[in-house]
This record gives structure tokens, C-alpha cells and sequence, in this order.
């Protein structure tokens, strides 16, 4: 059933294919980057805002067991009915339950990364549940059978072209028909329709609260909020890191969430749940699903400070010239390969070294999670426990010993310059990775030690 | 030995290895909320608003207020309103149970209870509102604010919100996406449009 990984570098290598294509899809997420930039420069607290952020959140982690008992006696109190599960298959199990015991065979889902990393939606088709992605984005790839491709703008990797093709072969739109407008409110008609007619409606959550038992839902389109209010049953879906102390800490989250994201003061629309309006039933799922042992790993705890803004998405040079599917996990870019491992070490050993290690990922989160520290120590971590491929390995094993042997070093120096001299096109083809994308460097006549020997002799 | 293991639920397993896993206590930061000094709060308050194509009217009084919404939306039918004063302007009636019946509404002028000045977002709630859904169901969607009420940031609104009613919602400008090639496309499934009228001198609406 799971389909067989394609490593980055090799999903990106077919990404890379269509020059154009790499340079609008790079040039797009920076785009949303620089809007980043403005709207964080106009609050002067902002670097006080992000240290501010990056201590609650690290005071969650240190009374994670202690929050979620008082957010689930509190919301209990309101009305509304908590459950835990501890993985995946748990967590669907729950709400296939849910839905079958209300007779119910239709969901309406506005964006939730959780029930991805679930592979929630595959589950309940299997299981005779038709469920539809509210997100225009992840309708549109919901659409063509595949994942979102980044976890705010789920179709991102797409263009026009392909909107219009995917909705007049599913809406019925006009053939060639490209304009956003037109195309939108195509989905805007199909849409309505579902959300008037399910009587059941799944949302994520961006933050629950500790001391009021509420939650609160960010979107611009309305989507999660047309689902909710008008569903019997409205299920929310939470990674138990979602948790925030007090309602007043929203404050800082929710001013630090959408200038991240999107470059936007806020959302248009950030809900605020606390219990079911009459006659409704609401449900709140809290997921674990390998968060309590990233709990336990000192070098990577950080990562469950995440607030999924995707900001070290947009700013990834990797991330933004290889695309999201390039990551074969739920969440790509920086954050998803510092995760990802953290499920399956072997499935997901390659992606803590697509990474250039640049650093720009740890400078705009807003939580201040050390990324590319935590990238370098899984490279570190995968290696010693033999995830690496052998070619990988024994690269790394040939360097370690020409590193620590001076001779060794300056005489395969020597013949490499030689060899690149006498014989270019031994380097100079396809065979060898670092010739990809650039023409290999001329090679000098001597090395700088053998100047700096000589010019000291004279 | 006899050992009594009983089986444990997923509750107690996860907050169990929580417990086991989780890194020694830290503190709450000192400084979670911070001061934003506008020179004049309204002013950036439909500043902000403008960039979300939302309009902000002041209306110096009720009458002043039921003249504009009259000429603003004159010739729209299914009109509904949650504001006493204006029940005669609307021809649709609030007091139905199932709200999949506000489906044909046009506009809807509701009450709301404050603004924010950073981000042109408007705090409303149950405890103005007879259907949760009304705000995203309508087409277009107008709000009215007494003109005082506007708080310079969301650090200040959470002062006011310290007991949040069973729903509430922040909402700032009308519903929109860029999910197609990042191109910003108004309306996508809330509000097509959105004004918001500042009510002059009223302690309350």
C-alpha cells in the first residue's frame, strides 16, 4: 500500500528538469519571504516577540502532561468530548468512529496537516467516507491525488494552467480558462454546496488553551469556519504540542503566525472555540503519533515548538528549488526534515541532508527552533545508527582518512590536479554529481601549500 | 511474582511518557505583551483595513448610520441585521433554527464589539451574534463598532477577551485566497465584501 520513497535528491534532480519552471517556483516562495520581511520590520518588539514566543513554548514542553489534563478537564467543562490516541491508526479509527456511529458518510475537512501526516483522507475513502478539502489549495490537490506540496500554500508547485485543466476536467469550468478570479469562484459554487450539505466537518487546530479548554482555527478563506457552524458534528484534530498556557498568550502567537507565513498582520479569520453551539456535538482528538519520544530527545525537543507558519520553507534555497513533494513527508522543507526522522529514520535518513545548512531557517522562525543545528546533529544521529547509504558512508569514510593524513592529503592533492589537467573529462561528465548544474573548476598548477612553501624559500 | 499488569488507556500512555520525556521545568518569559503606540489609533485602524479592501465609515449617529446602510446597499434584497435600530431596513428575519436556512442572505450588518488597530481585525462573538455561521454564510458583511472602541494591538484585546464567550472570531477583511499562483482573489468561501461603520458617541450600540 505505501508507496516506495524517492529520495530528495532524486525527486529533486526531476524538479530540476524545467529550467523556467525551478526559477518561478524559487523566485514565488521568496516573493513570500520578502512580504515576511515587511510586515515583521514594522513591529520594532519583533525579535522581543519571537524570544517571548520561543520561552512559552518551551514552558509547554517542560509542563506538556500538566496542560493537557488542565485543557482537558476544561474543555470536558464546556461540553465538549476529548480523546486521546496514541497514533495514527488510532487517531482515524476515532473519527471513522465518530462518523459511523451518527450514520454519517460525508466529511467536509478544511486544512489540517495532521490528518495528512495521518493519511487520514486515504483511511476513510477505504472505509467509504467521502471527504472533501475545503482549502481552494488543498482542494486543487486533493483533486490531482497528491499531497500538499507546503503546508500553508498547498498548491504552490502548481500554475494557472494546470488549475484551470484540473477544474474544467472536475467543475466543469471553461476549457483554457486561467483567471484566479474565474477559477475561484468555480470552487467557491462546488464548495458551498458540500459545506450546505455535510453533516459533519473536520478542522485542525492551531492552538488550544490551556486554562479555558478553547481552541483556536486560523484561515483567510472561511473554510474551517463554514464547515464547523453548520456540521452536527464538528471533530478538531490536534498534535498535542498544540497547546499554549493562558488565552492572553495568543496574543503573542497569533501577531507572530501570519506576518510569518504570509507577510499578513493576521489572518482574516482566527476562530476561537470554546464549546458546541446547540444541538451540536464538537470533539477534540489529541494525537501523539512519535511526539512524546521527540519529547525526549534533547537535541530535538525544539522541533514541537513548531507553530506551522512555513516560513523556513519559503526562505529554504533547497526547499524552494526542489519543491515540497521532494520531501515524501506530510511537512517538507527545514521543519519536516527535522521531524521527519524523528517517525521513521530509515525512510527519511536523506532528508537531514537536503539541507545546505545555511542557517536562514533558524532567522525567521518564530519560535526561534535551531533548525539547521537540528539538521546537522540528525546527519550526525542517522549515520552512527548506519541509515546512510554505503556510497554516502564510504565517502564520508574515504574523506576522514585523507583528512587526518597530511601526506595522504597533499598527494591525492596532487594527482587530483593532475588528473583534472591531463584528463578533464575524467571529472568533467555526468557520472560525477559535482559537475550537475556547473562546469568544474580549471585546476591549478600547484596548491596553495606548494606556493607558500616555495615563496617562503625565496 | 505474580505481576497484575492492567491495561492502560491511551490517555495514561501518553501523558506517562510525557511525563518520562519532558525537559526540566522552565518559567513563563517575564514580557509576553508589549505596547504598540499609534498616533492615532483609528487612523491605523482603517489604514490597515484599506489594505485588506475593507472601507471604514464613521456614522455620527444612528440616523446617520441607517442613511448610509440604506444607500450602501440599496437595491439588495435578503438583508439581515442583528441591530434593533435597523430591523426595518432589513426583509430577512434572523429567528429561524437551522442555520442552513441564512444560505440566501445578501448582507448581513451585525454587531460587533471592538477593533484592533494592528491588524484591522474585529472581535465578534455569541454574545452579539444568534448563529455562529452568519459572518462566513453572507455574502457580503458589514459590522458596526461603537468609533471608542478600538485597541491599539492583540495584546490589548486579550485584556478585554479575559473570559471569551463559547465562540468567538477575530475577522479582518473579507474572505480570500492566493491558493492560485499566489494571485489574491477576494471572496473565496466567506464574505465577498466587507465595510465597517464606527458609531459615534453610543455607550452602546
Amino acid at each position: 500500500m505505501s508507496k516506495a520513497i524517492i529520495e530528495h535528491s532524486a525527486a529533486s534532480e526531476t524538479f530540476n528538469k524545467d529550467e523556467s519552471y525551478v526559477n518561478w517556483h524559487d523566485e514565488t516562495l521568496w516573493f513570500v519571504r520578502q512580504k515576511r520581511d515587511k510586515s515583521a520590520m514594522q513591529l520594532p518588539e519583533w525579535e522581543e516577540l519571537r524570544e517571548s514566543a520561543s520561552q512559552i513554548k518551551h514552558y509547554v514542553l517542560s509542563h506538556m502532561d500538566d496542560l493537557l489534563q488542565s485543557f482537558e478537564a476544561k474543555a470536558k467543562e464546556n461540553g465538549v468530548h476529548v480523546h486521546w490516541a496514541t497514533d495514527a491508526a488510532e487517531h482515524n479509527e476515532i473519527v471513522l468512529g465518530l462518523l459511523k456511529k451518527n450514520n454519517i458518510d460525508k466529511l467536509v475537512k478544511s486544512k489540517s496537516m495532521l490528518t495528512e501526516e495521518c493519511h487520514m483522507n486515504e483511511f476513510l475513502s477505504e472505509n467509504g467516507i467521502d471527504v472533501i478539502d475545503s482549502d481552494l489549495g488543498e482542494r486543487i490537490v486533493q483533486l490531482r491525488n497528491e499531497p500538499p506540496s507546503h503546508i500553508v500554500l498547498p498548491a504552490i508547485h502548481l500554475k494557472k494552467k494546470d488549475i484551470g485543466d484540473l477544474f474544467h476536467k472536475f467543475l466543469g469550468t471553461e476549457a483554457g480558462a486561467t483567471d484566479p478570479q474565474y477559477l475561484t469562484e468555480a470552487a467557491r459554487q462546488h464548495l458551498r454546496d458540500k459545506f450546505l450539505t455535510r453533516r459533519a466537518a473536520l478542522t485542525g487546530v492551531n492552538f488550544a488553551i490551556a486554562d479555558t479548554g478553547g481552541f483556536v482555527v486560523s484561515t483567510n478563506e472561511g473554510n474551517a469556519d463554514m464547515g464547523a457552524h453548520l456540521a452536527d458534528i464538528h471533530i478538531a484534530s490536534m498534535g498535542f504540542e498544540k497547546i499554549i498556557p493562558n488565552q492572553e498568550h495568543l496574543g503573542v502567537f497569533l501577531r507572530l503566525l501570519a506576518r510569518s507565513a504570509t507577510g499578513q498582520p493576521i489572518t482574516t479569520y482566527s476562530s476561537h472555540f470554546k464549546t458546541p453551539r446547540e444541538g451540536q456535538e464538537m470533539h477534540i482528538i489529541i494525537l501523539d503519533n512519535g511526539r512524546s519520544a521527540q519529547l525526549g530527545r534533547e537535541d530535538f525537543r525544539n522541533s514541537l515548538k513548531c507553530i506551522r507558519c512555513g516560513a523556513c520553507m519559503n526562505t529554504c534555497p533547497v526547499y524552494r528549488r526542489s519543491g515540497g513533494h521532494s520531501y515524501h513527508n506530510a511537512v517538507a522543507g527545514p521543519i519536516g526534515s527535522i521531524l521527519a526522522p524523528n517517525f521513521d529514520m530509515t525512510k527519511n535518513a536523506d532528508l537531514p541532508f537536503a539541507s545546505t545548512l545555511c542557517g536562514s531557517c533558524s532567522n525567521v522562525c518564530p519560535v526561534k527552533i535551531d533548525i539547521h543545528e537540528q539538521l546537522y546533529k540528525w546527519r550526525q544521529v542517522l549515520v552512527k545508527a548506519g541509515h546512510v547509504p554505503k556510497a554516502k558512508e564510504m565517502g564520508i569514510g574515504a574523506m576522514s582518512v585523507v583528512l587526518s593524513s597530511p601526506r595522504f592529503y597533499q598527494w591525492s592533492g596532487k594527482l587530483g590536479r593532475s588528473v583534472m589537467r591531463a584528463m578533464p573529462f575524467v571529472v568533467n561528465n555526468s557520472l560525477n554529481p559535482w559537475y550537475k548544474q556547473r562546469e568544474m573548476p580549471e585546476a591549478p598548477t600547484e596548491s596553495f601549500r606548494d606556493w607558500y612553501v616555495r615563496n617562503r624559500r625565496e | 511474582m505474580l505481576l497484575y499488569r492492567r491495561k492502560m488507556s491511551s490517555r495514561e500512555k501518553i501523558l506517562q511518557q510525557i511525563k518520562l520525556n519532558k525537559p526540566a521545568e522552565t518559567a513563563l518569559p517575564v514580557k509576553s505583551r508589549f505596547e504598540s503606540n499609534y498616533e492615532n489609533t483609528e487612523k491605523k485602524f482603517t489604514e490597515v483595513l484599506a489594505s485588506v479592501y475593507t472601507e471604514v465609515i464613521v456614522a455620527s449617529s444612528r440616523e446617520d448610520l441607517k442613511a448610509k446602510v440604506r444607500e450602501m446597499y440599496a437595491g439588495v434584497t435578503n438583508r439581515a441585521t442583528t441591530i434593533p435600530f435597523l430591523s426595518e431596513w432589513a426583509d430577512f428575519s434572523l429567528n429561524i433554527s437551522d442555520p442552513h436556512d441564512l444560505e440566501t442572505i445578501e448582507i448581513a450588518v451585525l454587531q460587533a464589539e471592538f477593533g484592533v488597530a494592528e491588524n484591522g481585525a474585529v472581535w465578534i462573538s455569541d454574545n452579539h451574534l444568534p448563529h455562529r455561521v452568519l459572518p462566513f454564510i453572507t455574502q457580503n458583511l458589514a459590522f458596526v463598532i461603537p468609533r471608542s472602541k478600538i485597541v491599539n494591538n492583540l495584546h490589548d484585546a486579550y485584556q478585554i477577551l479575559s473570559d471569551t464567550t463559547g465562540w468567538g472570531c477575530f475577522i479582518s477583511g473579507p474572505s480570500k485566497t492566493a491558493d492560485i499562483e499566489q494571485s489574491l482573489v477576494i471572496g473565496a468561501h466567506g464574505a465577498r465584501s466587507l465595510v465597517i461603520f464606527l458609531l459615534e458617541d453610543q455607550v452602546n450600540i
